[in-house]
């Protein structure tokens, strides 16, 4: 079958689906892969590039529509895309179903199966095609970069002979991929970075990127637990807005970069960021929303404009980001779209199997065989997320004191009870047993006694060269061997005999082996 | 020379035992406590030759030079790989020498009764130290004539000591040649049974018991015969049911064993040498063990029963897929990493990386990288398998740490490297109840920031558990066989 990828149509749109990287993995997989004349020139792909790559390069949109059984866009089709495409054909793109109704029923009646990278369940399984998470990594780097760029001062603190310069503050509010990706590129450009989530469980993974969790007091019952939404975080409660806002506020006027992640799915992105706290900020701080899409974090984002306020707050409310950085965007989304076909393709014979059982293609599929199959069944395993660990609870020193008091008498407890026992049942023995017998009794008791206290102080890494030397030692048997040598009897001569032979082998190996082991171990 | 002079060299022997165990609680003590152990062996041999009631001195010497020249060879041509396979084999000698000089006992105890009776003298003896007449006593060694002072109590305890130290002897003969068959790969290692499978080990051990009853009552040797046999019969069994990564425990155990049947021909010689370094044996071979199912929070009555228990419930889903990584992407991560730990398991013996593993250390050493190793105490199939691996291919042994010194380090650290293992590191153990491992002590690998882990193939390990950690998020397959996959990195770090 054939895979491609037309020219994006949408205004200012640079990414392409298939990069010639990703196009000779989809060779792999037994496909044809074909590409519109021009479709990777704004992401830096020419189209010599790609016919080095074996790619059929075709002229126009309606060729590649024609020619392609497996059609890869990035952004949703337009109508007259969408009008291309045939029965049976399948699409593979960003989709956005809930928002695109109209567009959904035009490639039901198509025929054409949509597959919508935007659906792909939050699995571990799916990670790899994760379209969302990749972009939005590209999304939180080109975030901090763009408040760089319009920040007029360093990230890092110096001192320099000119002067001394403060380092920036960047506080990241949400730690979803672009979150943690922001802060791991605001830390790495030496800026002093503040993150905030409502879900206490990222705030490891926070601290992991070297950026400090902005931690707010609450009950834990009223906190939201990610787990049930798919790893996004949930709406939170009035009270806790309330309370999240006024640590805001409380920070706001010695932030000077602030970057705001949060989404909420299907929803308007919730306002973090106030005009009052906008306001409180020094002249020249930048704030980046990447929830602009969505009308914004804070309240005087406008959509894909850059706003500078009266008191000289910049403010970009840029939704193209991932586009804004098209190479590496196409790269890791091509990889995206790799990864969903190789699961499409269980044989890897260029043929594509439409497997509705499978949780993941299941989910993204919004459209199979002229169904609409939106929204899909919950998947049958639930998102990945940290579940809260109780944390040990610190002790006092009182407790401490009783816990060790309670330990120590239960071990003066253990030992008196052992004692007590063996010198019950040796005293039993020594009752019936006769007087010679004992004299050898009491000399194993005390050597057992003894390998007890000696070998618990051997060093784990000396078990081996032990054994060794241990096996070596108990051919002590052969002293037994040696006596009855010289016996009359021919027969015992001859058991005896074979006695010294074997253990004499046993002495000189252990020891020498156990030798040849310790002169091994060499401190460095 | 005399008796006093034997039991006194005794005495300083037994000392120097002591303190060559003892010594080895450190690697630059070790090296001094050997000494001590050879020169104590010395001694008692010498003693022992030189002293009264040997014959034959001549050959003793001549049996043990050529005994020692076998020893020789086995010793300086094993591989460090091969060492589980050794101590195995070892055992097993000093299971039969033990049962050889059980036997001889039983024999020497016939002929001073067969020879007392023809003295028309009582046997055994009425009451302790009777006087054996000066024919009869110049024709029985020492031993002899200890045993014709014997009276009937004594005899009887005699008796029961002898069958302990040919039945131990027996079992741990078998048990070592099975251990060393399966360790050497020349016996499959999969846990296997008869059919009956604990009732024939059962049936054979009340056998044995009936047949120490009937020993002891006089119904003659051919008891101790068939005894010998039937330990035969279960030290096989018991060992060819237990499967290859419980091995640590089944050499431990088969080192103790062996220590309690030198033991007990001590008692029945009464030899007070061969008792003391018996029961050091014993104490210590018991020890170990201890510790390996301590290591495996299992029951030693668990493991030497054999297999895994079934588990109590269902077990976790593994969910998510094994993600697959090229020498390039670990080398990259090791070049960009500051702390790394390596991981090895059994696997790096089976392929011989320990070499590569080594000259890996080296040269990210010297980038200024903190490179340590994790062992956890059942890694390998000998306890402190892993630690002489790394010895022998000179990696420094302050490096070389412990699963409790190292397991709080995890978060700290940068890439952690799992080479041929995979039950010691895996996570089930700490968050599946229903896990057959559940509750096993694990290297808590997957804690650090990127996991590699070295591994033939998607199997599971040796207990065919599946571990979780293959498909953690953090976690990337390094297929290949360990060593070519190690040699592979080497030239990339730079």
């Amino acid at each position: 079958m054939k895979i491609g990828a037309p020219k994006e149509i949408f205004e200012g749109e640079s990414r392409v689906a298939i990069t010639p990287d990703s196009a000779k993995a989809l060779q792999k997989l037994g496909y044809d892969v074909v590409i519109e004349s021009k479709a990777g020139e704004a992401a830096g792909f020419s189209d010599a590039a790609y016919t080095a790559a074996d790619v059929e390069v075709v002229k126009t949109a309606a060729a590649l529509f024609k020619a392609a059984d497996v059609v890869a866009k990035v952004r949703p089709p337009s109508d007259a895309e969408a009008k291309r495409l045939t029965k049976g054909q399948t699409l593979i793109s960003f989709f956005y179903p809930a928002a695109n109704e109209a567009l959904m029923e035009l490639a039901k009646s198509k025929g054409a199966n949509v597959i919508a990278m935007d659906m792909v369940p939050r699995i571990s399984r799916a990670q790899k095609m994760d379209a969302l998470s990749s972009m939005a990594n590209i999304a939180g780097y080109r975030a901090v970069i763009e408040a760089g760029n319009n920040f007029g001062r360093f990230f890092t603190g110096q001192v320099t002979a000119a002067g001394k310069v403060p380092p920036a503050k960047v506080l990241v509010v949400g730690a979803g991929v672009a979150g943690l990706a922001a802060i791991g590129t605001s830390t790495s450009l030496g800026a002093i970075t503040y993150a905030f989530d409502v879900r206490p469980e990222v705030a490891e993974q926070i601290e992991s990127m070297g950026a400090e969790f902005v931690f707010l007091e609450f009950e834990d019952s009223e906190l939201p637990d990610g787990a049930e939404t798919g790893g996004y975080a949930p709406p939170s409660s009035p009270e806790f807005q309330a309370k999240q806002l006024e640590k805001f506020r409380e920070i706001a006027p010695d932030m000077d970069i602030v970057i705001t992640t949060a989404l909420i799915p299907n929803r308007a992105a919730p306002i973090l960021w106030t005009k009052d706290m906008v306001e409180m900020m020094k002249p020249g701080s930048v704030i980046v929303d990447l929830a602009a899409e969505k009308g914004g974090n804070c309240e005087l984002t406008k959509m894909d404009e850059r706003v500078v306020t009266d008191n000289g707050v910049i403010i970009i409310g840029y939704t193209d980001f991932p586009s804004r950085m098209a190479t590496q965007a196409s790269t890791l989304y091509g990889n995206n779209i790799r990864h969903m076909m190789t699961d499409l393709t269980p044989e890897k014979d260029g043929q594509v199997v439409h497997n509705m059982e499978d949780d993941v293609i299941r989910g993204a599929t919004v459209t199979f065989e002229g169904d609409i199959t939106f929204p899909p069944p919950p998947p049958k395993v639930a998102a990945i997320a940290v579940q809260k660990k109780e944390k040990p609870k610190e002790l006092t020193p009182e407790e401490r004191r009783a816990q060790e008091m309670a330990d120590f008498q239960a071990q003066t407890k253990q030992q008196v009870t052992l004692l007590a026992v063996g010198g019950a049942l040796v005293l039993g023995v020594g009752l019936i047993a006769p007087a010679s017998f004992m004299q050898h009794f009491i000399v194993f008791i005390l050597s057992v006694f003894i390998g007890f206290q000696v070998i618990w102080n051997v060093a784990h890494s000396l078990h081996t060269p032990l054994m060794a030397v241990t096996n070596a030692i108990s051919s002590i048997v052969i002293l037994g061997a040696l006596i009855q040598i010289g016996s009359s009897s021919v027969l015992i001569t001859i058991l005896a005999a074979l006695g010294v032979f074997m253990a004499s082998i046993n002495i000189f190996g252990g020891f020498l082996v156990t030798r040849r082991m310790l002169a091994m171990f060499q401190k460095s | 020379m005399d008796f006093g002079f034997t039991i006194a060299a005794y005495a300083v022997a037994g000392v120097l035992f002591i303190l060559s165990l003892g010594g080895l609680s450190g690697q630059e003590s070790a090296k001094r406590a050997v000494w001590y152990g050879i020169v104590g062996m010395g001694i008692a041999i010498f003693a022992t030759i030189a002293g009264p009631g040997q014959g034959l001195a001549a050959l003793s010497i001549i049996l043990i030079a050529l005994g020692g020249a076998v020893g020789y060879q086995l010793a300086t041509k094993v591989q460090m790989t091969q060492m589980p396979e050794l101590v195995a084999i070892m055992h097993s000698l000093v299971g039969l020498a033990a049962v050889f000089v059980g036997f001889n006992a039983e024999i020497e105890l016939g002929r001073v009764a067969a020879a007392m009776m023809a003295a028309d003298l009582p046997f055994p003896a009425l009451e302790y130290g009777q006087k054996v007449p000066a024919l009869v006593a110049a024709e029985f060694g020492t031993f002899a004539n200890l045993l014709a002072k014997k009276t009937a109590v004594e005899v009887g305890i005699l008796r029961v000591e002898l069958v302990l130290g040919v039945w131990i002897g027996a079992v741990t003969f078998t048990g070592s040649v099975i251990a060393y068959g399966k360790l050497a790969g020349k016996v499959d290692s999969a846990a296997k049974k008869l059919p009956g499978g604990h009732m024939l080990n059962i049936a054979a051990a009340g056998g044995s018991l009936l047949l120490t009853a009937m020993y002891l009552g006089g119904a003659g040797t051919w008891t101790l015969v068939v005894l010998t046999l039937l330990g035969l019969f279960i030290g096989y069994h018991l060992i060819m049911g237990i499967g290859g990564a419980d091995m640590p425990v089944v050499v431990s155990m088969l080192n103790s064993y062996s220590g309690w049947a030198a033991a007990a021909i001590g008692f029945s010689l009464g030899n007070d040498l061969l008792i003391v370094v018996g029961a050091l044996v014993g104490s210590s071979g018991a020890i170990l063990s201890y510790i390996m199912c301590k290591a495996m929070n299992r029951s030693f009555v668990s493991v030497i029963l054999g297999g895994f228990g079934g588990p109590a419930g269902e077990q976790m889903a593994v969910e998510g897929e094994q993600v697959a990584i090229d020498a390039d992407g670990v080398a990259t991560a090791l070049n960009e990493a500051d702390s790394i730990v390596i991981i090895p398991g059994y696997g790096m013996a089976v392929a011989q990386a320990q070499q590569g593993v080594a000259e890996l250390t080296r040269k990210l050493r010297a980038k200024g990288k903190n490179v340590r190793f994790a062992i956890h105490p059942v890694a390998g199939r000998l306890p402190g398998h892993m630690n002489v691996l790394l010895a022998e291919a000179k990696v420094p042994y302050d490096i070389v740490l412990e699963m409790d010194e190292i397991n709080d380090d995890f978060p700290e650290t940068d890439v952690a490297i799992v080479i041929g293992s995979n039950d010691i590191v895996n996570p089930a153990a700490q968050d599946d109840p229903n896990s057959p491992i559940a509750g096993m002590p694990v290297l808590e690998c997957w804690k650090a920031k990127q996991v590699f882990v070295s591994k033939r193939g998607q199997g599971t390990g040796y207990s065919g558990i599946e571990n979780p950690l293959f498909f953690k998020d953090n976690t990337r397959m390094f297929y290949g066989d360990a060593k070519a996959s190690i040699d592979k990195l080497i030239p990339m770090i730079d």
